[in-house]
């Protein structure tokens, strides 16, 4: 009653304080940072904390650092030595790869940039064929940027693996353009396709084909104990990831396949690699493989363990990608049979297109592990971008800067996997539809 | 209901040609009897309508015809071809039967116009642009020619079952399944989607529904089914449904959904 009584008898009472800021400066100081004393406290706290710790980090980085010269004894100051850095940068980059022919490795890499440049130009209209470039031809091509050597050829089989992709292409043209594959062609290719193969694995032992033999060298061999780096560290990562998810999407739906014996094929495939460390795989790649291999024949040790590292890591996309197969109602399936389209296309059209974009994160999250873990190629002898910084800070005139080769190598892994989370970020984005 | 002010669709011609025939239809779920001994037989231009409470097995029924899911005992025949385990055969007749859902399952991931042109140009083979033209047509036919670019993330569950039917209609059926088409709609979206369905039925398709919309059913139907416990307890022409059912079954099933 009282209140009412002097709203309306007394004028002075209806004075009360404005209401605190909401916005501005003040009001989102207020908000965020002191919208409750407890809370207040915790901010004046960490503020304290970042008072403690960012200053000697920001002293011992970069006032305090020595950036400039080309020894051990130009770092005579407090903070970091980054001439370490600079000294050991070609070595942290490429490992032994020979000076001189460094340049095929950027060559390698700019294809990539500028490829992967324009997949991110909107409504550029070859984006396919990029897509297609990027993981058919680029391989290839890097593969012998990076290798180099003599390249034997027999002009018979480069005739049948031009035919076979010229013909794959042909089959797969129509799909870029939203339309079916090809009536005729797409009847006949699935035996044209088996046929060029088997004759690029066994048509070699059939005819002597020594007449008709190419061998070019465009540039000379770089053997790949001498690859290392932050460039053999990509060369496993980019293998690893572009192996893995069709390995992984195909072992998921073998493990949801109605059929028992491909369904038990891929259940073992999967727990199996799933439940050894990577370790194990590399050492018994490295070390117990050649064992079992008959004499003479013998693998090169990165591409061992470039295999073992695909598999290991598709076993857990499987997991993964079978994940977002499960999120999908049995409605969609029902629809797309109802129309008539079979398994592999309502697969192909309907499931996996949505499936995918489901677990994107977690498809991202396995490259980011699988990107870090690439660096345990340490363990049979291969220096990875990690390893040729602990090489580096353990050489005899370079002792003690263990710490800046941690922190330089830290921040290029960071960097990578924070590229891949940001993109597959903007892929979500891009991919939204309403739902 | 929504649409009993509606004037019966004309007969129609029903031709003496057979589109689907069950004899004898049995299938279990584990050991639950879900059909028993089924017999329908269904001509081209015959509309049917099915009712009945639900586990009485009228989507089994239905699901059976296009082999969604498979009988273990009896015959089903489908346009004069037989459904057995031959994968090829039930991709044929799975083109030239269309069929709408309660939940209507439209892609979520593809635009309404992309959902319609998939199966033409996948299953059909029809080039784009045809099958474009095609899929305008019947977007017009069932009113929303304007949401082709849409997600149908972004339409009402009417605007989504009417796309649903549109898609179905692309493939140029010969039959038409509903499966409780109005089930998952609000009441003022039932109507638009009736009404398409109501055209439908002008148009001669021959169309099995099942639904409980009485009013849309005394509309277009030949024939009125009541099933109950996988079977087909009563079959006739509607105003012998309705106003003189034979079995007591029946005649509560009716009460009971007239009633409110």
């Amino acid at each position: 009653m009282a209140g009412q009584a002097q709203s309306i008898g007394e004028p002075s009472s209806l004075i009360v304080a404005p209401p605190r800021a909401t916005g501005g400066i003040a009001g989102w100081l207020h908000q965020n940072l002191f919208p409750s004393p407890l809370n207040g406290a915790l901010t004046l706290l960490v503020l304290y904390v970042l008072y403690l710790v960012i200053p000697p980090v920001v002293r011992w980085a970069f006032i305090d650092a020595d950036w400039v010269g080309s020894t051990r004894e130009a770092c005579d100051r407090e903070g970091a030595c980054w001439v370490f850095i600079r000294v050991w940068f070609d070595r942290l980059m490429y490992g032994l790869y020979p000076q001189e022919e460094i340049w095929r490795i950027h060559v390698a890499y700019g294809v990539v940039v500028v490829a992967g440049a324009l997949l991110f130009v909107p409504r550029f209209p070859w984006k396919h064929w990029i897509g297609v470039f990027l993981l058919i031809a680029y391989p290839v091509i890097a593969g012998y940027l990076f290798v180099g050597g003599t390249l034997t050829i027999s002009l018979v089989h480069l005739a049948v693996g031009l035919a076979l992709i010229g013909g794959t292409v042909l089959r797969v043209a129509p799909a870029f353009r939203g339309q079916a594959w090809s009536g005729a062609w797409g009847r006949v290719y699935p035996a044209f396709a088996l046929g060029a193969l088997a004759w690029l694995v066994v048509g070699g032992g059939l005819l002597d084909l020594a007449p008709l033999t190419v061998s070019v060298q465009l540039w000379p061999q770089v053997e790949t104990r001498l690859w290392g780096g932050l460039f053999l560290t990509l060369v496993i990562a980019a293998v690893g990831i572009v192996g893995s998810l069709p390995l992984g999407i195909v072992l998921a739906l073998g493990r949801r396949s109605d059929m028992p014996v491909i369904r038990a094929i891929c259940v073992a495939f999967i727990e199996v690699w799933r439940g050894v460390p990577l370790i194990t795989v590399l050492f018994m790649a490295s070390n117990m493989f050649p064992l079992f291999m008959p004499e003479g024949v013998n693998f090169d040790k990165l591409l061992r363990a470039l295999v073992g590292v695909t598999i290991f890591a598709s076993a857990y996309m499987a997991e993964v990608v079978r994940g977002g197969l499960q999120a999908i109602p049995k409605g969609q399936y029902e629809a797309a049979e109802a129309l008539g389209l079979g398994y592999w296309r309502t697969t192909g059209l309907i499931i996996l297109p949505q499936a995918l974009k489901i677990v994107i994160p977690g498809i991202v999250n396995n490259f980011i592990g699988l990107f870090k873990d690439s660096t345990l190629v340490l363990v049979i002898g291969l220096f990875d971008f990690l390893g040729m910084a602990q090489a580096a800070a353990s050489n005899a005139h370079w002792l003690g800067f263990a710490i800046e080769g941690y922190v330089f190598t830290g921040f290029g892994f960071w960097i990578f996997c924070f590229g891949m989370s940001r993109y597959s970020q903007h892929l979500e984005r891009m991919l939204r539809t309403g739902r | 209901m929504t649409d009993e002010g509606r004037q019966p669709v004309a007969g129609g011609i029903v031709s003496s040609e057979v589109m689907i025939e069950m004899q004898n239809v049995h299938k279990w779920f584990g050991t639950f009897h879900v059909l028993r001994d089924v017999s329908l037989t269904v001509h081209r231009g015959e509309r049917i309508v099915i009712c009945g409470p639900s586990g009485s097995g009228k989507s089994t029924l239905i699901r059976c015809i296009n082999r969604l899911e498979d009988h273990q005992r009896g015959r089903i025949v489908v346009e004069g071809t037989e459904l057995t385990g031959n994968l090829k055969r039930i991709e044929t007749i799975r083109s030239e039967v269309g069929m709408v859902f309660q939940q209507f399952n439209l892609f979520p991931h593809l635009t309404v116009l992309e959902n319609l042109v998939l199966a033409p140009i996948w299953v059909r083979k029809l080039p784009r642009r045809e099958a474009e033209e095609v899929a305008r047509k019947y977007l017009e036919r069932v009113r929303i020619p304007e949401q082709a670019s849409k997600f149908p993330g972004q339409l009402s569950g009417g605007q989504q079952q009417r796309v649903a039917i549109a898609r179905a209609l692309c493939m140029n059926p010969k039959i038409m399944l509903f499966d409780e088409p109005t089930s998952a709609l609000d009441p003022e979206m039932i109507k638009e989607v009736l009404d398409v369905m109501v055209e439908l039925a002008e148009s001669g398709m021959t169309m099995v529904v099942i639904s409980h919309e009485m009013g849309f059913a005394r509309t277009v139907a030949h024939r009125m089914m009541f099933m109950d416990e996988g079977q087909i307890v009563e079959a006739s022409p509607p105003e012998e449904f309705f106003t003189s059912p034979r079995s007591a079954r029946t005649k509560l099933f009716l009460s009971q959904i007239l009633s409110h």
